[in-house]
Formats: structure tokens, C-alpha cells, sequence
């Protein structure tokens, strides 16, 4: 599953309104906002916080307070698709830090940082439930296990960073 | 091979990891080839993550396993099955399935996760068709004398916050499932949720009725897309057969529940940041009191459990208190959802009565590591749990006897570390991990675990005088945190130096 990101100036304010309005009935229906608007635009556009702000009657302060506080959420697209490795202790356990510090190293990046080709963004994540196969990652909504340096490797290949 | 040969393959997440949707590919693609009717079950995982993908075949009635499978294994499966060099035999046979007691996790990995019918084939919805010709009060009373204690963390007794919220004025009330499972080394829940998760359904249907609550919500981490398709399509079905809805199975109760995806914040499992959650707002620990059980969700009276405590509701109701209080040790009782995890040769999840020693568990289930080195450290209840060494390894798995050696039980994650791990570093990511997910609210979280960081890196230089300042630090975490997530990183922080001095020296000699 890749998140098509267009470019901030071609998302639809009526998009936008759609999503906000298809959830105000629930109880708390922010989280559920955010999550849809990321996973229609890649990224929580910046161009719907007031009209959220609005819809919810809070401050945009406030808004901005939710979003921040919550690691999910990107100001900007990442890359065509998003690799976590796991960095939490069953898996450093088995190797995950020498994983991440090799893969980190191969594609020049921080946590957190895109190829430069725009393919791939790699964060970091703590735990993904998979603590008796680590080390593990997960590349858009595929898991994998025991992940060693040529899988690695493979997996990069096939996402073409 | 002549008929339908029927085969079962685990759509749980860790079999899918090590591979199992190519295996079932491989197995379509032989059976073509061959033009043998084969009919593919999707199951949850047995819970031996080191046989996964553990393709089971029906011969006879009996389940006969193979495993762990890849795709190149597949093809001689369609020959003389008994010979296959992954043959195992029949499932249930095998030690680690024998050696439980499977109560919480009977059905999973034998059923199909979302056929209700399979599910009620397997003693689904006795416990609700009981709780339904019960009283609220005679439901809670049962969880009482069961002796179940929240599995999430704290252990607190289930049926005393349910009885506060059952006692609790006011008509709105909420069930809020705590499915964040955030503490590294546990697995538990997504399991059950990928595996048998009608099972949560009911358990949550019945707290509802005990305690008086029509609506209820799982808070379910963004991390597990695979158990939030699965719970999903399993609220989707419970509410077309009417287990949901304004008239469960038929009577005059309501009860309903929404799937609610959490955000990548690991503090968002503490409850009452949970709840702030939920409700739309930044993660931050509230004060308590006020109680969740008195004002929780939306200000109204709410049970928050974990999803092992709740997907435990159903047999106790199924089999009564006593059967479920019969089992365990001390005031631990019942079972205990062990999840065994990190470097072990055998990992996956083990149900047993509490009782059973770490030492036990690592040595003998887990049978050590996978490395083959010795084992140095097993941090035991997540990220906020101690690490123990070998000399503590006769600790009996119970709420008291963990306390009593400056452990913690928690989730029942076991992680398990050969002599190449590096205790300060453990050390110092325990501060790191805490810094990152500090929810801010207190200045000895917020601001102390960063200077743990940087205290632990000063130690690693060689400066043996912050050696002292790191226990002060860790003192003043304990005393002045709100939550947890600060007053327990002390834990696997000072085990660490604590147990293993010579990690926090060697890098002395080695600067000199
Ligand atoms: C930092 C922190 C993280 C927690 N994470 C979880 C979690 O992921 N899942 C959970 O069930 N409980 C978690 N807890 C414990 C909950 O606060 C609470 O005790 C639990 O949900 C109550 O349910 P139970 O009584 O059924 O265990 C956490 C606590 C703290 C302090
Ligand atoms: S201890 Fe940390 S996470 Fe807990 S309330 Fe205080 S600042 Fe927040
Ligand atoms: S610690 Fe890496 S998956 Fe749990």
C-alpha cells in the first residue's frame, strides 16, 4: 500500500472537506482525521488544519499540539514507501542494531531521512510484535522476519532505493 | 494423495513474516500442476514462531505438521507426507503444545479466525449466553473469584474495577480495550487478535454487561495493520450476526464496539493517556484520581483493560471462577501468557498456570539461545522490566515473587540476551527509548532521561564519577514521575549496573 502524495497545491480543499465530514459524527473523531487524511495524502497537509481546527472548535494550537505529539504523523509526504526497522530490545537481542546502522550507512541516511531518488524513507519503530523473529522490519504494510544483511539488501532492491 | 487434501497455512503476522503467503503460493501452484483439489485454511499461529510457517494437513482428522516451511519444501508434500523431511507430526502431540494449558489461547491456531461458526464449534459464546442470564452484580462477582489480575502491566484484580464501574452512578459507561501492546518482547495480543479474535468480542461484550456498558472501544496500535484488518472485519461480522448491536444474541442488551487506531506513541498505553487519546487529544498521563473506572473515557465511569485480561473473560464465564482459580501460584492466579522472545532457540508463546520458574522457562522451553552462547541477561515485563541475571533464574513467574527481586512480571514478555550483549548499552537505550516517548508531563521523565543518556555516555568514556550521579538520577525518576514510563526505566537501568558492573567498567580500561 503506497499513499499517493501529490504536491501540496494539488490537494483538493473539497478532499479535504469530505474526509472531516465523514467522521464527525463519532465519538473523538480527531485521531480518526488524521488517519484518514494521511492515508489519503501521504501526509497530514498542512492546508486542512484550519478547516479541521474549525470543524472541531479547538485552536490551531491545539491541533498542531495533537499532531505533533503522535510519531505517525508527517507534516510532508515521505518517500514512495516507508521501511521500519525495529529497534527495540528482542531485536536488538539478535542484531538489529548492527541492521540498522549497516542499512542506515549503505543508503547515506539518518533515521527518519528519504533517498535522495525519493523511494525510501526509513524510521525507526519499537516493537512491531514480532520479538520471537527479529530482527524485523516492515516495508508498507508487509512484515518480515528474521531479516539479516542480504535480505536487507533484497528488500531495498525491490523498493528501489 | 487422491481427494481434497485440506491444508492450513497461519495468516498471522509472524508467519507471514517468515513467509507463509509464498508457501501458500507454492502450494496452489503445485496443486495446479498436479490437478489435485487442495482447499487452503487460513489459521492463527500455534505459537511456535521458530516452525512458522507450520503448514499443517489434515490426514484422518488429525492435524500432522511441517515445518518451517519455504516454497522449495512444498512440492514432496504432495508425495509420501509421513516422509517429508519437516514432518513433525500430529500437532497436538508435539511437547510444547502438550506442555500448556491453553484456556485463553485454546482456539487459536486451531480455528479460522473469522468463521463465528468454528468459533462457536470450539466452545465460543457459552460464556456470553451464561453472562446473559446473569446480573450485572453476579457477573462481576465471577470475574472476582476467578483471581484474574490485569495482564497489561499492573496486575490490578479485574473484578475490583469492574465492581467500581458496575457501582459507579450514571448510565454511560465504556469497555475500552487496551491493544496498544507497545512493551518490546510481547506479542500476546496481536496474536490473539489475528488468531481468535472473537474471543476479545465476547470478553468485551461481557465486561459490558457486567459493569452496565452498551459501547465499548479497542485502541489499537498503528504498528499491527494486519490485526486492525482482522478485528475490523471481525466487529463487521459480529454485528451481522447480531453478537452486536442493540440486541446481543437476541436479548434486550445493547452493546457495540469501534476499532480505533492509536499513533505510534508508546506512552499511549498507559491508560489515562489512552483515554486523552481516544478522545482526540495529545497522549498525556492524567492525574489520578479521578479514577478511569469513575471518569474515565469522556468523563463517564470506564473499564480500561488489557485485551488478554478480556479475551480471558469468556472462559472463566464458559468454565466458571473456580476452574480458572484452580490453576496458579499465590495470588497469581490462573494462567499466564508467556511470550518468549530475543535470542532463544525456541520462541513463541507458551500458556502455563503461573508457578513456573524464569529459569525453566528459558532453559528448557525456550532451550537456551539460537546462537548456542550462554545466556547473560533476560529483561522479563518490556521496557520498563529489570534484567536478571542467571542468579535469579529460580523466580517463580507470579505477580508478588517478581516484585519481590525488583522484577516485573508485566505483559509476561521474556527476552532473552546471549554474553555478547552489552549492558550499558541496554542501559543507555532504556533512557533513550524513555526519553523519546516521555509524554513530558514531569520534569524527571522529560527532562532526566535525557541526562541519563548523557550520564550513561559519560560513563562510557571512562568518567567512573558519573557512576554515582546515574543512581541519584535514577532515584529522582523514581520518586517524581507520574507514570510508569519514567518511575520504572530506573529498573532495567540499575539492573543493569547493578548485575553486570563489568560492562560499565571495561570501557574504563579500555579509554586509560
Ligand atoms: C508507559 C506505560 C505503557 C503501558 N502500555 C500498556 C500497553 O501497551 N497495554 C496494556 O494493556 N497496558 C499498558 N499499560 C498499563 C495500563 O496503564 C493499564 O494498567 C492497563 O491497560 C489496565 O488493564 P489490565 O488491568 O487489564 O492490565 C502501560 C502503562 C504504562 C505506564
Ligand atoms: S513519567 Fe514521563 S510519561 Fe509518565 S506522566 Fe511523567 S512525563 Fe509523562
Ligand atoms: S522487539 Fe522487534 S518486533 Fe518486538
Amino acid at each position: 500500500m503506497t499513499p499517493s502524495s501529490p504536491p501540496a497545491s494539488e490537494i483538493a480543499a473539497d478532499e479535504i472537506a469530505a474526509i472531516i465530514k465523514a467522521h464527525l459524527d463519532i465519538d473523538g473523531p480527531l485521531l480518526p482525521i488524521l488517519h484518514a487524511l494521511q492515508a489519503a495524502f501521504g501526509h497530514v497537509p498542512p492546508s486542512a488544519h484550519a478547516s479541521l481546527a474549525q470543524a472541531l472548535n479547538i485552536t490551531r494550537a491545539e491541533l498542531h499540539g495533537v499532531i505533533s505529539f503522535y510519531h505517525d504523523f508527517r507534516a510532508a509526504p515521505a518517500g514512495r514507501q516507508v521501511l521500519k526497522i525495529c529497534r527495540a530490545e528482542a531485536c536488538q537481542a539478535v542484531g538489529s542494531t548492527a541492521l540498522a546502522a549497516r542499512t542506515l550507512g549503505r543508503l547515506g541516511l539518518d533515521w527518519h531521512g528519504t533517498t535522495a531518488n525519493g523511494a525510501l524513507t526509513v524510521e525507526p519503530v519499537y516493537c512491531l510484535g514480532l520479538c520471537a523473529c527479529g530482527p524485523a522490519v516492515m516495508i508498507g504494510d508487509r512484515v518480515v522476519g528474521r531479516v539479516d544483511d542480504a535480505r536487507m539488501d533484497a528488500l531495498l532492491a525491490e523498493a528501489g532505493a | 494423495m487422491s481427494g481434497c487434501m485440506t491444508l492450513w497455512v497461519p495468516m498471522d503476522s509472524a508467519a507471514k513474516a517468515l513467509g507463509a503467503d509464498d508457501v501458500v503460493a507454492a502450494i496452489a501452484a503445485e496443486a495446479a500442476q498436479r490437478g489435485v483439489a487442495v482447499t487452503i485454511r487460513r489459521n492463527g499461529t500455534r505459537g511456535m514462531i521458530w516452525l512458522e510457517p507450520l503448514v499443517e494437513m489434515e490426514i484422518d482428522g488429525i492435524r500432522h505438521g511441517f515445518g518451517p516451511m519455504t516454497p522449495a519444501d512444498v512440492p514432496t508434500l504432495f508425495d509420501d507426507a509421513a516422509r517429508h523431511p519437516l514432518a513433525l507430526g500430529p500437532v497436538d502431540d508435539l511437547d510444547w503444545m502438550r506442555r500448556q494449558t491453553r484456556l485463553t489461547f485454546a482456539r487459536c491456531g486451531v480455528i479460522e479466525p473469522l468463521l463465528l461458526a468454528d468459533y462457536q464449534a470450539h466452545g465460543g459464546l457459552l460464556g456470553l449466553k451464561r453472562a446473559l442470564e446473569m446480573t450485572g452484580a453476579e457477573v462481576v462477582a465471577e470475574i472476582t473469584a476467578s483471581g484474574l489480575r490485569g495482564r497489561g502491566g499492573a496486575g490490578f484484580p479485574t473484578g475490583v474495577k469492574w465492581q467500581t464501574v458496575h457501582d459507579a452512578p450514571g448510565t454511560c459507561k465504556y469497555i475500552v480495550c487496551n491493544a496498544d501492546e507497545g512493551d518490546s518482547g510481547t506479542f500476546a495480543d496481536r496474536m490473539i487478535m489475528e488468531g481468535d479474535p472473537f474471543s476479545l468480542v465476547e470478553g468485551m461484550a461481557i465486561a459490558g454487561l457486567g459493569v452496565g456498558a452498551a459501547k465499548g472501544f479497542v485502541y489499537l496500535r498503528s504498528e499491527y495493520p494486519d490485526a486492525i484488518r482482522v478485528m475490523r472485519e471481525a466487529v463487521r461480522i459480529a454485528r451481522a450476526e447480531g453478537l452486536l448491536g442493540d440486541s446481543v444474541l437476541g436479548s434486550d442488551r445493547a452493546f457495540d464496539i469501534d476499532i480505533r487506531v492509536g499513533a505510534g506513541a508508546y506512552v499511549c498505553g498507559e491508560e489515562t493517556s489512552l483515554l486523552n487519546s481516544l478522545e482526540g487529544k495529545r497522549g498525556v498521563v492524567r492525574a489520578k484520581p479521578p479514577l478511569p473506572a469513575l471518569a474515565g473515557l469522556f468523563g463517564r465511569p470506564t473499564v480500561v483493560n488489557n485485551v488478554i485480561s478480556l479475551a480471558t473473560v469468556p472462559v472463566i464465564l464458559e468454565r466458571g471462577a473456580q476452574h480458572y482459580a484452580d490453576f496458579g501460584l499465590g495470588r497469581s492466579r490462573g494462567t499466564v501468557t508467556l511470550q518468549i522472545a530475543g535470542n532463544v532457540k525456541r520462541g513463541g508463546l507458551f500458556e502455563t498456570a503461573f508457578g513456573i520458574s524464569l529459569g525453566a522457562v528459558v532453559d528448557d522451553l525456550a532451550g537456551g539461545t539460537a546462537s548456542g552462547r550462554p545466556v547473560k541477561a533476560v529483561q522479563v515485563g518490556g521496557p520498563l522490566g529489570a534484567y536478571m541475571p542467571r542468579e535469579k533464574f529460580d523466580t517463580a513467574l507470579g505477580y508478588e515473587e517478581f516484585d519481590a527481586v525488583g522484577g516485573l512480571v508485566g505483559h509476561a514478555g521474556i527476552v532473552v540476551f546471549d554474553d555478547s550483549a552489552d549492558m550499558l548499552a541496554m542501559a543507555r537505550f532504556a533512557m533513550e527509548f524513555c526519553a523519546v516517548e516521555s509524554c513530558g508531563k514531569c520534569t524527571p521523565c522529560r527532562i532526566g532521561a535525557v541526562r541519563g543518556v548523557e550520564t550513561i555516555d559519560r560513563i562510557a568514556g571512562g568518567d567512573d564519577a558519573a557512576i554515582p550521579l546515574l543512581t541519584d538520577l535514577c532515584e529522582t525518576m523514581k520518586d517524581g514521575s507520574l507514570c510508569a514510563l519514567g518511575g520504572f526505566t530506573p529498573y532495567p537501568v540499575m539492573s543493569a549496573l547493578t548485575h553486570f558492573p563489568e560492562d560499565f567498567q571495561r570501557r574504563h580500561e579500555a579509554a586509560e
